[in-house]
């Protein structure tokens, strides 16, 4: 992914006066050291595991994202550039329902948002979704 | 007595039949004959099921003279695919003669010249006429809007829209979708859709924020002649990013592809037969909705103002492009038998004003509603010394008169105009009337902003369109152009990499490289920001063009486009 250094927050060409910067970003060592913590290092798979994101951001500060993985014991939403990339790990029990969560985040900018699931098994599956925030306008 | 031209081609008629080869086949229909309305209109005992779809009018109840763009770059896997065809590719494509009534209507080419010979297109009553034409042969007969109906006039404007839900509901309408819509904010909206809009009003991607529930109909299945179809409504799903946000706060959009998927699949349970989606996401967006997501039959697409000769086939779904500013309709005739869509039918009719003749009851209508506007429409600001037009990936030269007016009028070093793709041509000599300036101008947040942006703000706002439009993933895109630059020149590599496409920004009046620390006087409008203050650019606009007397500009040279 080539776009997750964009420096962009706002949501107008006037808001762009007022662009400000961005605290410094998740290093690629803070994402790695954040997945080996929740995986312990194991290879992950794909497959399985459904992460909903926007493909473009209507508010960087509200994005939703829904996970979902059937026969998942734990699922891990990481956003690779923020400040901090770990966003929330969700537990499921044996009488878990449904493997699935939702819930908003706040993006600094454009980045992948990445989700691991931990199977009952052991495995490790993931998924990721790039997620792009932009000052828009200008519609057809 | 409305003089009818005699035209030296058919009007446009394909088949795309499963396992036949569809394309060109209706060029050798267009043998040389003089063209009629009922040539235009055709007629087909094809199938069982019919739809006509209308998009994109941008509230266009007269006819108008609209030129299709001469740059329409597609990026990535769509680069060179219809609907990226401009001039002799799109004419070597669908096989259509240069200088054919055709041609002026899908192509730039030649433009002022052939208008002169054809004339204005579009204009409800002309519409009108088809689309009773149609029913008369085929009852039940479904009508599409797939939105951008109720903006882009200054009667719809003054309205709010109701001038263009009246003529809809009378013009018999089944469905809609939406975009522009929610320009008159959402309160407006509701107020139309619970009050007197007729057709379903339609969108499976318009969401409650709080809630994360639809809001609006998702779809509405009607029932033809003992068959079942299903018509999906989506509404354009970059809404608060590429408009207003503010102005509808309550309402998510978003692609929801997995809830379209989810959509397709209920529609079929419940017992469709045939599925349409009703779109208006772009079309590359639609293409690659159906590539993504199984099960529907037919999309009429709609946002990007495309127009196609010809449905393009995926997999075993057909994308419909109807155009824009009512220059089209399209009539598609499905055979839906034992379950499922068997075989389709299209004809793309150009609505040239001169050949086909409006229908009384809505030419009426159409009065009525312009009748309070009429005096003030109608007086004239201007002259034009060249044409002037919206369409094109990077410039239009309406909206250099756009920059022209706001750097003149709002004393500034640089001027910015959104790349919008609504908006009709003024041919050069003809009068430029107040109508003419509202309809490239008229909607709800006008305001001509002045302000300071450094030399890297400016840059960084060019980028982020760019990859809004050039980005090689069809989802990531939201339509429309580059925005219009006026008091400087770039270079841009549409094909390039995300924050690298833009360079050698300069500014024209000195010649000098714009400098990313220093801070330029900038003028713009159509601000999403909420509070942007500034006359109305229509305002801006006329005092501009009565300065001029005859507004002449320059060919724009001032945007360097890297090829490849």
């Amino acid at each position: 992914m080539t776009a997750t250094r964009q420096q962009v927050i706002g949501t107008g060409l006037a808001a762009a006066a007022a662009f400000f910067g961005l605290p410094a970003i998740a290093t690629a060592a803070d994402l790695e050291e954040a997945i080996n913590t929740f995986t312990s290092g194991a290879t992950t798979g794909e497959g399985g595991l459904t992460l909903i994101a926007p493909e473009i951001a209507e508010n960087g500060n509200n994005v939703p994202v829904e996970v979902s993985a059937p026969g998942a014991e734990a699922i891990i939403i990481l956003a690779s550039g923020n400040p901090n990339p770990n966003v929330a790990t969700f537990n499921f029990g044996p009488a878990s329902g449904s493997r699935m969560a939702s819930t908003r985040i706040r993006l600094a900018g454009a980045q992948d948002v990445i989700a691991i699931a931990r199977m009952e098994d052991g495995s490790f599956i993931q998924a990721s979704q790039s997620v792009r925030v932009t000052i828009g306008g200008c519609g057809g | 007595m409305i003089s009818r031209r005699h035209f030296l081609q058919a009007a446009m008629a394909t088949s795309a039949l499963y396992g036949v080869g569809a394309f060109g086949n209706w060029s050798r229909l267009a043998a040389q004959q003089v063209l009629s309305q009922d040539d235009l209109i055709g007629s087909s005992d094809f199938g069982n099921v019919t739809l006509i779809h209308i998009t994109d009018i941008h509230a266009q109840t007269q006819p108008i003279y609209f030129r299709e763009p001469e740059f329409n770059l597609g990026v990535g896997p769509v680069n060179g695919l219809p609907p990226h065809l401009v001039g002799d590719e799109f004419r070597a494509a669908f096989g259509i003669a240069r200088g054919s009534a055709l041609d002026h209507a899908l192509t730039y080419s030649d433009f002022e010249a052939l208008a002169r010979s054809y004339g204005r297109m579009g204009g409800l009553d002309r519409i009108a006429t088809v689309v009773n034409a149609i029913r008369a042969e085929r009852p039940g007969a479904l009508l599409l809007d797939g939105g951008d109906t109720w903006q882009g006039s200054l009667p719809s404007l003054r309205t709010q829209g109701a001038d263009m839900v009246g003529l809809m509901n009378a013009l018999g309408v089944d469905a809609m979708t939406s975009h522009w819509e929610f320009t008159l904010g959402s309160d407006r909206v509701r107020e139309i859709v619970e009050g007197p809009l007729e057709p379903a009003f339609l969108g499976a991607n318009i969401f409650d924020v709080d809630w994360d529930e639809p809001v609006f109909d998702d779809y509405r299945i009607f029932e033809r002649n003992g068959t079942q179809i299903a018509v999906i409504g989506q509404a354009f799903p970059y809404m608060p990013i590429a408009n207003p946000g503010w102005m509808f706060p309550e309402y998510s959009f978003g692609l929801r592809r997995e809830r379209m998927a989810e959509v397709v699949d209920e529609v079929r349970a419940a017992g469709a037969e045939v599925v349409v989606l009703l779109s208006h996401n772009g079309f590359d967006v639609d293409r690659q909705f159906a590539r993504d997501i199984p099960g529907i039959d037919v999309i009429l697409t709609g946002h990007t103002h495309d127009a196609l000769p010809e449905p393009i086939q995926v997999g075993t779904t057909f994308l419909i492009a109807s155009g824009s500013h009512g220059k089209f309709v399209s009539r598609i005739d499905l055979d839906v038998r034992d379950g499922g869509l068997q075989g389709i039918s299209h004809r793309l009719i150009p609505v040239f004003s001169d050949v086909i003749a409006p229908d009384a009851d809505m030419a009426a209508r159409v009065a009525e509603t312009r009748a309070p506007f009429a005096e003030e429409m109608a007086e004239v600001i201007g002259t034009s010394g060249n044409l002037l037009f919206r369409r094109g990936n990077f410039n239009g030269t309406w909206d250099d008169v756009i920059c022209d007016a706001l750097i003149s009028e709002r004393d500034a070093e640089i001027a910015l105009s959104p790349g919008f793709r609504w908006g009709a041509a003024v041919l050069p000599g003809q009068e430029i009337t107040r109508e003419d300036i509202y309809n490239v101008t008229a909607m709800t947040y006008p305001n001509a902003y002045r302000t300071e942006m450094t030399g890297e703000t400016l840059r960084m706002i060019l980028e982020d369109v760019a990859e809004n439009i050039f980005n090689p993933d069809p989802y990531y895109q939201s339509g429309g152009d580059m925005v219009r630059v006026g008091g400087m020149g770039y270079r841009i590599a549409p094909h390039g990499t995300t924050g690298a496409r833009i360079s050698e920004m300069t500014l024209l009046s000195t010649g000098e490289a714009i400098d990313p620390s220093r801070s330029y006087t900038v003028a713009g409008w159509a601000s999403v920001n909420e509070g942007t203050e500034g006359p109305p650019i229509w305002d801006v606009l006329e005092s501009h063009i009565r300065a001029q007397g005859v507004v002449e500009i320059d060919p724009n040279n001032s945007v360097d486009v890297v090829a490849g």
